[in-house]
């Protein structure tokens, strides 16, 4: 429900929201360009949609794009926490109401009038995503400091098995971002309640 | 608008003075790199990211990468442990063949002659004589199985063997409160790394690779072996050591690979 002022989104979810996206298209892209200095499935992502030009400049924005994620993450995550938001947004998801609205969806029957309540799709949506992140940040972390955090390397299956974890989270976002902004193009209304708020 | 100060307007002292030079010179000598890496990093994708933002330029840019990066080795120089070991692994997980690697192709592998070479240790040490390989092996011998990671990300676990690195700084009597450890290369390379690095115990100068004489294509006569650092801080090839408190860089370092490189 919209609070009484009418706002769907408060300012600090509209601030981390923006710059949480800068950081993933940041380090979405050094990434690939990281991951085309030594491709392990076979196949490599097209140059012009990396960034960084080389190797050496791509893990320059991925290390720097890394902080931005991290203080945005934790300022996003505490005011989820603090403001109970978290809870009252993504709480409760169950089988069965996520199972109705995958159906109601594909009969094009699952409404947006109230864009301040979030279906069961786009709760498990988010949820999958908010998980997916942690997942990426943990094994990311494997790959720079593999012999500083040895509890987190053995609980991620070591180095080379990090590589892969890092790389299927980052396929997993990426799916998800791709949904996310075909569902912002059909409904426009929740892009400009993500800009002015409501 | 800002105003930049001149940074080094005044030196305390004649070494200061020199240092600042030194540091000014290096920055001009460092321009053609900069110049190649800065449109190696922003060719492709970098602009399209700041369209419409025509304050900030390309140079600038870079320039805030890089500060970034030392920012980078400062908190990885904050999470190193220096008791902390890389994990080892059974003799039979070692990667056959191992790779080759280097900034240069495997038809250019140099090949240093075993008779004429001598180590050299300089900088901030009280006995700064030149070493022969046969004194080297000499000394006490270490081997240990450990995994390579190369900066690009892929890995592999190989065998080395040589003297404990820390045992040749005391044998030598390296100052071990001084910032870095520098290393020249018979093939050019040349990289540095921090003290504490240089002092943690699996950090080896080694000699040997799978319990045979280092091959020229593993670094004859010797390489240093960190497993807490990335490959290309690992160098081949070592001519000369020098202990200083003055920033040394490294080949790749000062094209834009992060200096500290740990793991």
């Amino acid at each position: 429900m919209a609070n009484g002022n009418g706002l769907i989104h408060p300012l600090w979810v509209r601030v981390t929201h923006w710059v949480n996206a800068l950081a993933v298209i940041v380090l979405a892209m050094s990434g690939w360009r990281i991951y085309d200095a030594s491709p392990f499935l076979g196949f490599t992502i097209p140059g012009h949609l990396t960034l960084g030009g080389w190797l050496g400049g791509a893990i320059q924005w991925h290390f720097a794009a890394m902080w931005l994620l991290m203080a945005n993450g934790m300022v996003c995550l505490t005011s989820n926490i603090v403001s109970q938001r978290l809870f009252h947004k993504f709480c409760p998801l169950s089988l069965r109401s996520l199972f109705a609205d995958v159906v109601a969806a594909f009969k094009g029957k699952l409404s947006h009038a109230d864009l301040s309540h979030y279906n069961a799709v786009q709760r498990a949506a988010y949820l999958f995503v908010m998980l997916d992140s942690v997942v990426l940040v943990l094994s990311g972390l494997v790959l720079w400091k593999s012999v500083q955090f040895p509890l987190l390397r053995e609980l991620l299956g070591g180095y080379e098995t990090a590589r892969r974890v890092h790389f299927f989270a980052m396929a997993g976002l990426v799916t998800f971002a791709g949904i996310h902004l075909v569902m912002v193009a059909l409904v426009p209304r929740t892009l400009l309640a993500m800009l002015r708020g409501r | 608008m800002m105003i930049k100060k001149p940074s080094q307007q005044f030196a305390t002292n004649g070494e200061e003075l020199i240092k600042n030079a030194l540091k000014d010179l290096g920055h001009h000598i460092e321009q053609p790199t900069r110049r190649a890496f800065l449109q190696r990093s922003l060719s492709l994708g970098g602009l399209s990211l700041l369209s419409g933002c025509a304050v900030v330029d390309e140079e600038s840019v870079e320039n805030a990468l890089m500060k970034v990066s030392r920012f980078n080795d400062k908190v990885q120089a904050w999470l190193f442990d220096p008791n902390r070991l890389a994990p080892t692994y059974p003799e039979s997980m070692i990667t056959r063949p191992f790779p080759f690697n280097a900034y240069y192709g495997e038809d250019e592998i140099r090949e240093v002659a075993e008779e004429s070479y001598r180590l050299e240790v300089s900088g901030m040490v009280a006995d700064k004589r030149t070493w022969t390989l046969a004194e080297l092996r000499a000394m006490p011998q270490m081997a240990q199985v450990t995994r390579h990671i190369c900066v690009e990300g892929w890995s592999a676990i190989g065998k080395w063997g040589g003297v404990s690195f820390a045992d040749f700084l005391r044998r030598v009597g390296a100052d071990t409160s001084a910032k870095y450890v520098g290393f020249k290369c018979a093939d050019d390379y040349y990289t540095s790394i921090d003290m504490p690095t240089a002092l943690h115990p699996q950090t080896l100068l080694t000699l040997t690779y799978d319990d045979q004489p280092l091959p020229p294509r593993y670094g004859f006569p010797m390489k240093l072996r960190m497993p807490t650092k990335l490959g290309y801080k690992n160098p081949k090839y070592i001519q000369a050591i020098f202990v200083t408190n003055t920033y040394p860089g490294g080949y790749w370092e000062d094209q834009g690979y992060n200096w500290f490189g740990g793991s």
